[in-house]
């Protein structure tokens, strides 16, 4: 069973939709029992990197997650459930992230020439890095992806599996061992994201 | 490389389709969900679902097959049609809907864009404007193309963005169903004074329509249509093979 950490943040239809598309089974769920059961943990999360730190931490789920992810429960974050992985963000002032990961998020302007558009929204082309991840087993490279951010995963070229070029090469998903997170929403990129999800929810994938 | 979006535009009333479509092998051409999931199979980037329900029977109709189009079709998803209120953007979003395009709402009420931003996300909330040449200056038009608000289409756009609009659909009313050509000079206006992007909606007739829009303006970021999809005389997979033949990024599927 896969459990969708449910803390207030975002809309978790399309997510639970997705999963069942892909015969996965999936609870939405705030509560830690239910979480410390669970066979994977998919952390979603929209809006900004300090109101969803918080409200995390609020639940008390912050702890949970990074217990079970320790103890080697595959985790993937995504969009700014991806961003809350790592060590901190840069969005609003500077918020402590998970430390699952290490690494920062900061904003895309930095990195991007300044004709290009921000945020980035749109479907994008994945590029693998050297070693395929698992989670890619069933797309190829070139791939696209649909992103909607602003910020981005940088000081993190360790954990990086896929990048998108916007000017610049953005961290598209990263892993470490077993937490993985993916910036773009593979719930809404089509048979491809659909195709991530089913590699992550897959028994045997070592994430 | 980002890819240009191609995005088809279903209008609904009472839950159905309408305009009639022209497609073998759908067993319902009215039912959003068949619709949307032929068009999303066929590569569309992203679909546009817009209510033209009048009745509030109609609205819970609309957001019932929402729901059932959410959970069927993975890609971005954008409702209008009847947004005047954060409580419609609630109504949509609950139902998997991932943008909520205000129009008219927005002219009554420009906070409403600024309330949804704040509350939503900017990359939520996208103005879509009609516009008109009247003497010369682009204005603003209301109540689906039929009242002249006197607005400067221009500054109303800029405004928006400044209010958290994330997203510009500019449908030009002096090309809309002449089918010969987006509006290329509007466009330009719109995508000089605003970064956000800018999907070009009203005037495609064809292919080459795309073609050129993307080639003169690579600013603009998606392509918005209806009858010519509606009606099969441009396949998606047919304009996406000529864009990319064009050297136009897309996405393959």
């Amino acid at each position: 069973m896969i459990a969708i950490v449910d803390y207030g943040v975002g809309n978790l239809f399309s997510l639970k939709s997705s999963l069942a598309a892909i015969g996965a089974e999936a609870v939405v769920t705030g509560d830690a029992d239910v979480l410390r059961k669970a066979d994977k943990i998919l952390l979603p999360g929209v809006g900004a990197f300090g109101d969803a730190a918080d409200k995390l931490r609020a639940t008390g789920l912050d702890a949970v997650i990074i217990d079970e992810a320790r103890n080697g429960k595959p985790l993937m974050g995504i969009c700014l459930g991806m961003q809350l992985l790592f060590d901190r963000g840069f969005e609003y002032g500077e918020h402590a992230g998970l430390g699952l990961i290490p690494g920062e998020v900061r904003p895309i302007a930095e990195v991007i020439p300044a004709d290009y558009k921000i945020p980035h929204i749109g479907w994008n082309a994945l590029c693998f890095t050297e070693n395929k991840s698992p989670l890619f087993r069933y797309i190829k490279e070139g791939d696209c992806v649909y992103f909607v951010h602003s910020f981005y995963a940088a000081n993190c070229a360790d954990s990086v599996i896929a990048n998108a070029e916007y000017g610049a090469l953005l961290t598209a998903a990263v892993q470490r061992l077993n937490v993985c997170g993916c910036q773009f929403h593979p719930e809404k990129s089509g048979r491809v994201g659909l195709n991530i999800l089913r590699a992550f929810c897959e028994e045997e994938t070592i994430c | 490389m980002i890819t240009k979006r191609i995005i088809p535009c279903l209008d609904v009333r009472d839950g159905r389709v309408v305009k009639g479509v022209n497609f073998q092998g759908l067993r319902d051409l009215s039912s959003p969900v068949e619709l949307g999931k032929y068009y999303s199979d066929s590569g569309a980037d992203e679909l546009v679902f817009y209510d033209i329900t009048a009745s509030a029977e109609g609205r819970r109709l609309f957001t019932d097959v929402l729901t059932e189009v959410a959970r069927t079709i993975f890609i971005p998803l954008t409702v209008g049609g009847g947004i005047n209120a954060l409580d419609d953007f609630d109504r949509v979003l609950k139902c998997g809907a991932d943008k909520v395009s205000v129009n008219s709402g927005a002219i009554r009420d420009p906070n409403l864009i600024f309330e949804a931003a704040k509350r939503y996300g900017d990359q939520c909330v996208v103005l879509s404007a009609d516009v008109k040449r009247v003497g010369g200056v682009f204005h603003v038009f209301a109540k689906g193309g039929r009242e002249d608000t006197g607005m400067e289409a221009i500054a109303w756009i800029k405004k928006g963005v400044e209010r958290g609009a994330g997203e510009i659909v500019l449908n030009s009313i002096d090309t809309d169903g002449v089918k010969q050509g987006f509006d290329l000079e509007m466009l330009d206006a719109v995508c000089n004074a605003v970064s956000v992007p800018v999907i070009a909606s009203g005037g495609a007739g064809g292919i080459d329509d795309f073609v050129t829009l993307f080639k003169t303006l690579p600013k603009v970021d998606a392509g918005l249509a209806a009858s010519i999809f509606h009606f099969g005389e441009v396949t998606i997979p047919d304009l996406k093979a000529a864009l990319k033949e064009n050297n136009i990024p897309v996405r393959e599927v």
